[in-house]
């Protein structure tokens, strides 16, 4: 601590880096779908029973009609990219702390028989090889390393020539 | 009918990279006193304090904590709001509601953000919902860019077109006293040679991170006249928001719903018919060029798949029939808390006539967005008229 008097000719720093663990749970939807996930190697989605739209990820409540959602439904493993890019800068992944290594693909994927779309990575790292609208699908862990997690899906990879 | 609310006095602080000669609590204290300041006011004034911020960019959970450096006391009603992105727009209608109500008489709004301070990129992946969306997330470029390609993909806009909006923004940035990010000489071929971040998206298509904070007194009106010789009056406050999940909203930046719904009721509120006719000007919260156009088409300001057009035209620089962002914008400014606050700041200046060397001439009606969060929006109108 400075003296009485004292000035701060130079601005001082306090570098902190905090580890902060956390515990989800999964909850009753998503322990289904991540179960089915491990082992089966199939995604499914819940159906609004009104509107008939397929939500992915499934939940119990459609937040756009207030629906309530029981009707599970198999969509993919194939799909179809809604949006695209090829990530050429440098990010930390929360997950890890590590960077990740780029350049790597990046996509919305519309599972088929889905409405809705989930983030995942792309097998690829130059943009002239993905575009929206290309058909792609789940590449999977060997079954033994899935943990029941949307990281037992490694990334999708096109399934045009 | 409740009783209507104004803006009587705004303050900012110069936005820079780094901040490093002050502490949280000090760089707010200097917006807030920049904000008494316009109008040689005291903070004895203050009946109440709403703030907001992204509380895990600084890691400091309890923002509220700053008040008392802030203020110089404490003993008053303070509200804490988390929007995200859209925080600072949140902050500016909770005031006004505290003042329509009869709660409060004067309330400030103050929206900051000392981005230097933490990992923004590898913080702003906790908006998304740990077991659905972290493990296989970007961070904020790379989310962004794959929407913005869902939204080239329709509209046919060039990556020229999305260059004229971040010229556009630098320069008018040199205009304002407070930007961030001030390029007098930037060209088209310099945002389309500068590095690929995650296509469509180039450095300098995207906004800067920074640190600064801004703050705006909001009066009932019986106060408001008394207090500021031409206030900004708040006509019309409207809030959306979308679905649970990030590809819930299945165009993105090509449909964005929540923006669409907010923009509609403010403009029915006020009898606006025709947007690009009917605003004098428009701070919207743009964090990249595309989404720019993509907020001029959800905004109303031209039809769908006309954003590109419209930057072509002209139709939005300052001068033009329409300025979008005369401040320089998010793209030239962008601590995020402070952000939407300052949209709402500088069309409240405009419609004071108070905007210095960036105001649009005769601006009496303008339009204030924020836009953040999973696709939140909040709306506001603001006019020199007394609605």
């Amino acid at each position: 601590m400075s003296g009485v008097g004292a000035s701060a000719d130079e601005p001082l720093r306090l570098p902190l880096t905090v580890r902060l663990p956390y515990d989800y749970a999964v909850g009753r939807y998503g322990s289904r779908f991540m179960t089915a996930l491990r082992d089966e190697g199939k995604f499914y989605g819940t159906r609004d029973p009104v509107s008939g739209a397929v939500l992915v990820p499934p939940r119990p409540i459609n937040g756009m009609t207030g629906e309530h959602l029981d009707e599970w439904v198999e969509v993919g493993p194939a799909g179809t990219v809604t949006g695209c890019t090829i990530v050429e800068t440098p990010f930390v992944d929360p997950m890890t702390g590590r960077q990740r290594p780029i350049p790597y693909g990046f996509a919305f994927i519309r599972l088929d028989g889905a409405d809705t779309n989930i983030y995942h990575f792309l097998e690829a790292s130059r943009h002239e090889d993905i575009r929206v609208g290309m058909r792609v699908e789940a590449v999977f862990k060997p079954r033994a390393e899935r943990v029941g997690s949307l990281a037992d899906v490694i990334c999708f990879r096109t399934l045009e020539p | 009918m409740a009783r209507r609310s104004a803006i009587v006095a705004t303050g900012q602080t110069d936005f820079v990279a780094r901040r490093l000669d002050v502490s949280i609590a000090e760089m707010i204290r200097e917006a807030v006193d920049r904000c008494l300041a316009q109008r040689d006011l005291d903070g004895s004034r203050v009946d109440a304090v709403v703030i907001g911020n992204m509380e895990l960019f600084e890691g400091l959970h309890m923002p509220e904590q700053l008040m008392v450096a802030a203020l110089g006391g404490g003993g008053r009603p303070v509200y804490k709001l988390n929007t995200g992105g859209t925080v600072g727009a949140s902050v500016a209608v909770m005031c006004d509601h505290l003042v329509r109500s009869g709660l409060h008489d004067v309330v400030l709004g103050i929206g900051y953000e000392k981005q230097s301070e933490g990992d923004s990129q590898g913080n702003i992946t906790t908006v998304g919902d740990p077991i659905w969306e972290r493990s296989v997330m970007a961070g904020a470029i790379g989310n962004f860019a794959v929407m913005a390609s869902t939204y080239v993909n329709e509209s046919g806009v060039t990556a020229e077109q999305a260059a004229k909006v971040a010229v556009k923004a630098r320069r008018n940035a040199c205009l304002n006293p407070h930007a961030h990010l001030k390029k007098p000489n930037i060209t088209v071929e310099e945002v389309l040679s500068s590095r690929m971040l995650a296509a469509p998206v180039r450095l300098l298509d995207m906004c800067p991170t920074s640190d600064g904070a801004a703050a705006a007194l909001f009066a009932a009106e019986d106060l408001a006249p008394r207090l500021a010789p031409r206030p900004a009056w708040v006509a019309a406050t409207a809030t959306a928001h979308d679905q649970q999940f990030m590809g819930d909203s299945p165009r993105r930046l090509a449909d964005m719903r929540s923006l669409q719904a907010a923009t509609r009721t403010v403009y029915r509120a006020v009898g606006i018919s025709d947007p690009r006719r009917d605003l004098d000007v428009a701070e919207i919260y743009e964090p990249a060029t595309y989404a720019e156009l993509a907020m001029y088409e959800n905004c109303g300001f031209c039809e769908r798949g006309k954003g590109g057009t419209l930057i072509d035209e002209g139709v939005t620089e300052l001068g033009g029939e329409l300025p979008v962002n005369p401040s320089g914008g998010v793209l030239s400014t962008n601590a995020v808390g402070a952000t939407a606050l300052v949209r709402v700041i500088e069309a409240a200046l405009q419609v004071m006539g108070e905007a210095g060397e960036h105001q649009v001439p005769g601006a009496r009606t303008a339009l204030a967005t924020g836009y953040g969060g999973n696709a939140w929006t909040e709306a506001l109108i603001l006019t020199s008229e007394r609605p």
